[in-house]
């Protein structure tokens, strides 16, 4: 395994339990430092509870992590010192204005009265929130709240960032400010810790994924090798003629196999797992001349991937213990 | 705000990537708030509070400002023969009831921050734990002056004129919300221990009520029955309404005025850690 310098959370066997449920039943993570971290799973998995550990908020019942190199139990100080919260955990405070959040943020995190000042300007000029700046939060909608939250967790530049479900209930413009966002998090260096129950948002941001559930992890890796341990991937083919979709069906049926035929009249479908073979397949059709009109080459979704995994989607989670979630409507 | 797409401002409510890595790469880490500063920086925000919803004030002096005038006008003649003469006693008293009844809202002012994220984040903080605690109840004893000197100007506006002048009544004043801010201790407390806002305030008040009523505030106790007396002697809320009008009235009662800062520093000393842990814990 890596150099432990090299990590920035390195987690064995966290154990919580809240009564009579066990919400975190002993979680190992290893994340390097510079990467994107993903943690999926669907609402009540244990994801929070998981963050709340790493961040010091909650005390582990069992297990260790070391995060940046500091124990947790003992040094908690020191994570403190290093780490920062965004997203449904921690937020903001909605009675003051979104620059009288970053100031007292800045005073707190030790910069002097003006540099608090002079940072928050900043911050809300790069988040695109100078216009509202001396509004209530409460008045914020909810991409602009979740922009501040994020601004409010690089007041002070952390070296990792836990950011837990960042762009739940966020339409998908701000969904995309968000990932971009986490985007220049990362280019800059920040190691980030993403908790997601979108799939497709570890998919579009994490290097590495674990995927929990019911308090336990129940696989990890890439998003491709997590993709590939569920099995072929697809093979679209729109035609330019309808009336050549018989022929088709049989030049694909020899080559990979069981074709399925789409709605559209035009397009078909064939599991394929190498794309050496299905490039031949499409060698095939034009070689029979049979025009293409487009193909995609797919590998099965993180929705696939899940259900596979647990044996139901992701989205029906079994304890119906959810996170609150904040809804609230765009301005 | 209306997304306009023709405006030459349009870009401006969104996060600019470039902006956004520039913000990140020249960030400090100076090292984190000492206690103090952090502390003031929390009773910074409680102030904040107030001015954007200052209808909060509303609540902690309308109801004294109540007690004010219906005891001086309703009672005053029958308990003291004239309702100037009520007041001369009263007033001093009211000024220690109002403020008292506002250290119940500091408790359920932590009861509610503790439902909201925030909190988490501040917990987050390379910061001492006792910071935020600290902070609220400076924040809030800013908020204990404003509602007693409210009390005092109405008195004023009455006709109570106390002995001692302005000075008199400051120090009255500054000795009541020393008070306060050990009581608040309490409430602080039980606004973790309970679980809504609504708990701790029947809570706070089933205490501070019958505490503030059992007391010399209203009445001379020689005239109770001899149990009642004896609690109401020892009640501190008696030692401080007592201490407030010796103040008041230039006649400075040392062994009062030593019992009230003795009792609000083992309040602080009791449940200051006690919320403390409490607040580490979540």
């Amino acid at each position: 395994m890596a150099n432990p310098a090299d990590l920035a959370i390195e987690a064995n066997g966290l154990v919580k339990s809240f009564g009579e449920v066990r919400a975190v039943d002993g979680v190992d993570l290893v994340v390097p430092r510079g990467s994107v971290y993903g943690v999926l799973g669907p609402n009540g998995a244990g994801k929070t509870t998981t963050i709340r550990m790493l961040a010091t908020l909650t005390r582990p019942d069992a297990g260790n992590a070391r995060v940046l190199g500091h124990d947790l139990a003992t040094e908690a100080g020191a994570v403190r010192a290093k780490v920062s919260l965004t997203g449904q955990l921690a937020s903001v405070d909605e009675d003051l204005t979104g620059r009288e959040n970053l100031i007292l943020l800045g005073r707190l995190l030790g910069l002097k009265r003006a540099a608090a000042k002079g940072r928050a300007a900043e911050l809300l000029e790069a988040f695109g929130l100078t216009d509202a700046s001396g509004r209530l939060v409460k008045q914020y909608s909810g991409g602009m709240r979740r922009r501040l939250d994020i601004a409010a967790s690089i007041v002070v530049t952390p070296e990792l960032m836990f950011l837990d479900e960042p762009t739940t209930g966020l339409d998908p413009r701000s969904r995309n400010q968000v990932w971009e966002i986490v985007r220049a998090l990362v280019a800059e260096g920040t190691t980030i810790l993403l908790c997601t129950q979108y799939l497709e948002e570890a998919d579009q941001l994490a290097d590495g994924i674990a995927v929990i559930d019911n308090g336990k992890v129940i696989a990890e890796g890439t998003p491709g090798q997590l993709k590939a341990s569920v099995g072929s991937g697809l093979l679209h083919v729109r035609l330019l003629q309808p009336d050549q979709r018989p022929q088709a069906e049989q030049i694909l049926a020899r080559a990979l196999g069981a074709v399925t035929l789409e709605p559209d009249p035009a397009a078909l479908t064939v599991a394929c797992s190498e794309a050496d073979r299905g490039a031949a397949a499409l060698a095939e059709l034009a070689n029979a001349g049979v025009g293409i009109a487009a193909f995609t080459l797919g590998q099965p979704s993180l929705d696939e991937v899940f259900l596979a995994l647990t044996g139901h989607p992701a989205q029906d989670a079994p304890n119906g213990d959810a996170e609150p979630i904040d809804e609230e409507q765009p301005a | 705000m209306t997304p306009n797409m023709t405006s030459p401002d349009a870009t401006a409510s969104t996060a600019n990537e470039a902006a956004v890595r520039r913000a990140i790469a020249s960030g400090l880490r100076p090292p984190p708030a000492r206690p103090v500063p952090a502390a003031l920086a929390f009773a910074w925000r409680g102030m904040l509070k107030v001015k954007h919803v200052p209808e909060q004030l509303l609540d902690v002096t309308i109801t004294p400002v109540m007690f004010v005038l219906m005891f001086t006008y309703l009672f005053g003649g029958a308990i003291s023969g004239s309702t100037a003469d009520y007041l001369d006693y009263l007033l001093p008293g009211i000024l220690v009831m109002s403020v008292l009844f506002t250290t119940v809202y500091s408790g359920v002012a932590l009861n509610t921050d503790m439902t909201k994220g925030v909190v988490d984040r501040f917990r987050s903080l390379p910061i001492s734990r006792l910071a935020p605690l600290l902070g609220s109840l400076l924040g809030d004893s800013v908020r204990y002056v404003l509602s007693g000197t409210v009390i005092i100007l109405l008195g004023v506006i009455l006709g109570f004129r106390p002995d001692a002048g302005v000075p008199g009544a400051v120090a009255a004043l500054g000795l009541v919300v020393v008070f306060a801010f050990g009581l608040s201790w309490v409430f602080t407390t039980i606004g973790l221990v309970l679980r809504s806002p609504n708990a701790v305030m029947n809570a706070g008040f089933m205490g501070i009520f019958p505490l503030t009523f059992l007391s010399n505030v209203f009445v001379e106790p020689t005239t109770l029955p001899g149990p009642l007396e004896a609690f109401v002697r020892v009640n501190p809320i008696s030692h401080l309404a007592t201490a407030s009008r010796g103040l008041m009235a230039g006649d400075i009662q040392a062994g009062q005025i030593a019992v009230v800062l003795a009792v609000a520093a083992g309040l602080t000393v009791v449940f200051a850690p006690i919320t403390s842990r409490l607040y580490g814990k979540g």
